[in-house]
């Protein structure tokens, strides 16, 4: 007789990766969540716990406190506005440059291809610290590209490149242009060319073969990396920190600063929480659509 | 090509059910993939299990093979109830339609696993990996893997693979299906002899008529799940029990008629669209003027220039001018349009070479047929 | 092609400069001898000095390694959860729990960094609260966030290969008489291995350059490479880095390199091979 049923076994190797799941994963946000509801005090660790004791009675203890801060706070709401802004208008760019390089990898031979894919994720496997850090050397004040401008006498001062909204929005599109890519090369790479064919017979210029064809069907893909675009960079820290500007910082600052400098860990909770409540739909979205392609591919 | 019964007298035990389903149902949801399915497979025999897609013979197969477990009713094997049995227990091995064979393994090896799984000694199992590649043609090529071989020999190694462990049963699912014309017919040999020389019990799932006749010492009909009807291919083709199963096996000219009377030589119909009477020697029970329809294969009409005698008011003779005609080489098909518009399929076998004057399209000719050659369906 | 191809190929080779100008920067910068990276000091370079420094810099050094030897022990565990994880949702079909593994091995991918570090973190604390352990931060709990958030790619790796895989292997292995255990050990692994071993590499490339999680689950004197190499370039950039950087774009390079020929000579004999089977054909 078998020591495991196939049942038990299954049990098994469901339930290891769900457990530990469930223990790194899933209760350390109920953790950050109750302890958003707490308040900041000089212990450790440094917040007040939710039971507490008044003449033998237990009482639970619930501070809204942060949240009411982070909601009168303009500095926060002005983070919160910003992050969005930041994450829109790179996700947007990302788009803009990634689709036409996905498009043309897709439509180019079976030869060429995986050399060019290649070489767009090369860079991923090099360290995303230094890619970033990268810029910093072209975009300063006497930097590669300030200098190369200032030599050919196309500017006569050096541009203040660094420590701005550019230089954040080319991070980010610099990090993440491969998510954006690859999701959408898979996409684009499933098309029919036949379809396209089929469209000039009938008349259709390209452009709007292009609009009337490829683009609907691509919709998919440009929503899987549009997604794994915006979703993390929301919340980046290591681009605004190393790029972007001082006066205004992202959320993900906000939240190690708190965190870290200021030590008040119920409101680094807080803007944990809130941050999770804007993003909860759009990674719903991007489940549901990982799990659609899954079940095509069978 | 079937191999005619000659056993059944002297083995009537033997023939007793050697797998029995008995009232198997499988649903998938709402979907019924297979409705109350009974049927006994005697041992030693090939049976052959022909329908269209969807008609729940993969289905049937995958039940049989332990991958589906039944939402109704049973399998038994050789006595034995395979409900709780999962199928690496069964005694039944299957022939995959894509071969399964696995890519990262010799030819050797592929055969071999199903005797490493009974824990066999070295010695043995290369013995029978051995012996078994020699049956199908495929000793010396042990060492390749499959990637290295070509389809026939693939197939070849994968009916290898699931012979070895001399299953009670083999399921073959559309075996035929990926080869060409040529190696279609020389394998289709191949696996009688071997069925024969083994003596295994093979079940094959087909939606080829030629394989399943060709193949199948019985055949079971399956349409929407159930089995319409079991018999020899020639029960099968000259008797078919519903119109399915007329239309499905072969080409038939299909007529609704009435019941006219009922004899002891036959049944007579009042058929509408050949405006004259069908007399059917093999009856079928109904009432008098009850609904009933008459179905004649092609070859069983005669085409002539002159009318048959009693014509025009002769039975089981309607008058037609030849439409169209198909030249196969070694017959001809002929389209017969009669008076009511309805076009009449009629083969003729080409047997003399130039001779008299051939029929030609939009002569008109006279179309008669014995009373033994319609059957008659009540469904 | 069509006037659209065009467009789309500018747009590429545009890309693939815009990818590669800044990583070819930082190498040319490498070998500049001046202090001030970027201005080019033609009298003394090319130099190899500042390779020289950073392989005597101590701290650089234990960095290096300590991200080494946690890279390998979380991408080998988190390898086998996703493993794990990945088969269970490619092969089990519906089960209780299965929409929240699902959910699980996928957020992680998405979620920003400063949350999930925040979160870990705040249950180590928690956990060692309530039993004593861990004992403060330090390697350990770097190794377990990394475990977490590396399995979730690994765990989509894996998946993804195994629903492109035909599953009448593995029936037919059944049919055979190998049980479930035997199925996966001898007929699915061997067979899923090269994906396995391509989520290890991403593991361990996701761990050894994780910043922002580890910095909140490190402790004092646990200062992986890039908590090192941040510090630093928090304040500029430094011609070290610069040397650092070269080197990791190398060993990259020749990793990729090596792995694309290698992939080139299977297909080139497999394309023999079948070349000799369609000539001796049957």
């Amino acid at each position: 007789m078998p020591l495991l049923t196939q049942a038990s076994g299954r049990r098994l190797v469901a339930g290891i990766p769900l457990l530990w799941l469930l223990l790194l994963f899933l209760i350390p946000f109920l953790i950050v969540f109750r302890i958003s509801f707490s308040e900041v005090r000089l212990a450790i660790p440094p917040y007040t716990p939710l039971i507490s004791w008044h003449h033998g009675v237990p009482a639970l203890e619930v501070h809204t406190s942060a949240y009411a801060f982070l909601f009168t706070d303009p500095l926060y709401i002005s983070s919160y506005l910003y992050s969005l802004k930041v994450a829109a208008v790179s996700t947007l760019c990302c788009l803009a440059l990634g689709y036409p390089m996905a498009y043309a990898i897709a439509r180019s031979g079976a030869a060429t291809r995986p050399l060019l894919l290649m070489l767009i994720v090369l860079p991923f496997w090099t360290s995303f610290l230094l890619r970033v850090y990268s810029w910093i050397g072209l975009l300063k004040n006497n930097g590669v590209i300030n200098n190369v401008l200032l030599y050919l006498g196309v500017i006569h001062q050096p541009l203040a490149l660094l420590q701005t909204d550019l230089a954040v929005y080319i991070g980010i599109v610099y990090s993440y242009l491969p998510f954006m890519i690859l999701p959408l090369y898979t996409n684009l790479e499933k098309h029919d060319a036949t379809l396209l064919e089929a469209a000039a017979d009938l008349g259709a210029r390209p452009l709007r073969a292009f609009l009337a064809i490829t683009l609907p069907q691509s919709l998919p893909g440009i929503l899987a990396g549009s997604l794994l675009v915006f979703i993390p960079a929301v919340g980046e820290y290591v681009i605004p920190t190393l790029l972007g500007r001082t006066d205004q910082i992202m959320i993900g600052r906000v939240l190690s600063d708190e965190f870290f400098e200021n030590r008040d860990w119920p409101v680094a909770s807080a803007v944990a929480i809130l941050v999770l409540l804007l993003l909860v739909i759009p990674i719903i979205l991007f489940q549901r659509l990982e799990r659609r392609e899954l079940e095509t591919q069978r | 090509m079937n191999q005619p019964d000659t056993a059944t007298a002297a083995s009537a035990a033997r023939d007793a059910a050697y797998v029995r389903i008995d009232h198997l149902s499988k649903k998938f949801g709402e979907f019924v993939a297979v409705d109350d399915v009974s049927l006994d497979i005697r041992r030693g025999e090939i049976f052959c299990l022909l329908g269209g897609s969807g008609s729940g013979k993969t289905t049937l197969l995958r039940l049989l093979a332990g991958f589906e477990r039944p939402t109704a009713g049973s399998i038994q094997i050789d006595g034995v109830d395979m409900s709780t049995i999962p199928p690496y227990e069964r005694p039944v091995n299957m022939m995959f339609q894509s071969y399964a064979l696995f890519p990262h393994m010799s030819v050797e090896k592929n055969v071999a696993f199903g005797l490493e799984q009974e824990g066999l000694a070295r010695a043995d199992i290369r013995r029978q990996v051995g012996e078994i590649l020699d049956i199908v043609r495929m000793g010396g090529l042990g060492t390749r893997k499959p990637h290295q071989l070509s389809g026939g020999q693939r197939q070849r190694v994968a009916l290898a693979r699931a012979l070895v462990k001399r299953p009670k049963l083999l399921l073959l699912d559309e075996p035929l299906a990926a080869l060409d014309k040529k190696l279609r017919e020389h394998t289709q040999f191949e696996l009688l002899n071997i069925q024969q020389r083994l003596g295994v019990t093979f079940i094959v799932v087909t939606h080829d008529q030629e394989e399943a006749m060709t193949l199948g010492q019985r055949l079971g009909v399956m349409n929407h799940g159930r089995i319409v009807q079991v018999g020899t291919p020639s029960d099968i083709y000259e008797s078919p029990s519903t119109r399915f199963v007329a239309d499905f096996i072969g080409s038939v000219n299909m007529f609704e008629g009435r019941v006219r009377e009922e004899r002891a030589e036959g049944l007579r119909l009042d058929v509408g669209e050949l405006g004259c009477v069908v007399r059917a020697e093999r009856a079928v029970s109904c009432a008098s003027g009850a609904t009933v329809w008459a179905a004649i294969r092609p070859e069983k009409i005669h085409i002539s220039r002159q009318p048959p005698p009693g014509a025009p008011a002769a039975e089981n003779a309607v008058a037609g001018t030849v439409r169209e005609i198909a030249y196969m080489g070694d017959m001809s098909i002929y389209l017969v349009q009669i008076a009511s518009g309805k076009l009449l399929r009629v083969t003729l076998p080409n047997t003399t070479r130039g001779g008299e004057r051939p029929i030609a399209r939009e002569e008109s000719v006279w179309l008669s047929w014995h009373g033994s050659s319609p059957v008659l369906l009540t469904e | 092609m069509r006037p659209r191809g065009y467009f789309a190929r500018t747009a590429l080779v545009l890309g693939l400069v815009f990818l590669y100008v800044p990583i070819l920067s930082m190498i040319v910068f490498s070998f500049n001898n001046s202090r001030l990276v970027t201005v080019w000091d033609a009298a003394h370079s090319p130099t190899m000095k500042w390779y020289r420094a950073l392989l005597s810099n101590e701290q650089i050094l234990n960095a290096a390694f300590l991200s080494i030897r946690i890279a390998l022990v979380a991408a080998s565990v988190a390898v086998v959860l996703g493993t794990l994880a990945g088969m269970a949702l490619a092969r089990f079909g519906p089960f209780r729990g299965r929409l929240l593994l699902a959910g699980m091995t996928t957020a992680p991918i998405v979620m920003p960094e400063v949350i999930t570090g925040l979160s870990l973190l705040l249950l180590f604390v928690a956990l060692g609260q309530l039993i004593g352990w861990p004992r403060g931060t330090g390697a350990v709990t770097i190794t377990l966030a990394h475990i977490t958030f590396c399995m979730a790619y690994v765990t989509v790796v894996v998946q993804s290969r195994l629903a492109g895989f035909d599953e009448s292997l593995e029936e037919a292995a059944m049919d055979l008489g190998a049980r479930p255990l035997t199925v996966f050990r001898r007929i699915t692994l061997p067979l899923i291995l090269p994906a396995i071993a391509s989520g290890w590499l991403l593991a361990f490339t996701l761990s050894w350059d994780d910043l922002v999680i580890t910095q909140f689950v490190a402790g004092p004197g646990s200062s992986t490479l890039p908590m090192v190499i941040f510090s630093k370039v928090r304040f500029g950039v430094t011609p070290d880095i610069n040397a650092l950087a070269t080197i990791m774009v190398l060993i990259v390079a020749t990793g990729i390199a090596l792995s694309t020929l290698w992939m080139r000579y299977r297909e080139q004999r497999r394309e023999r091979d079948l070349q000799l089977a369609a000539a001796a054909n049957l």
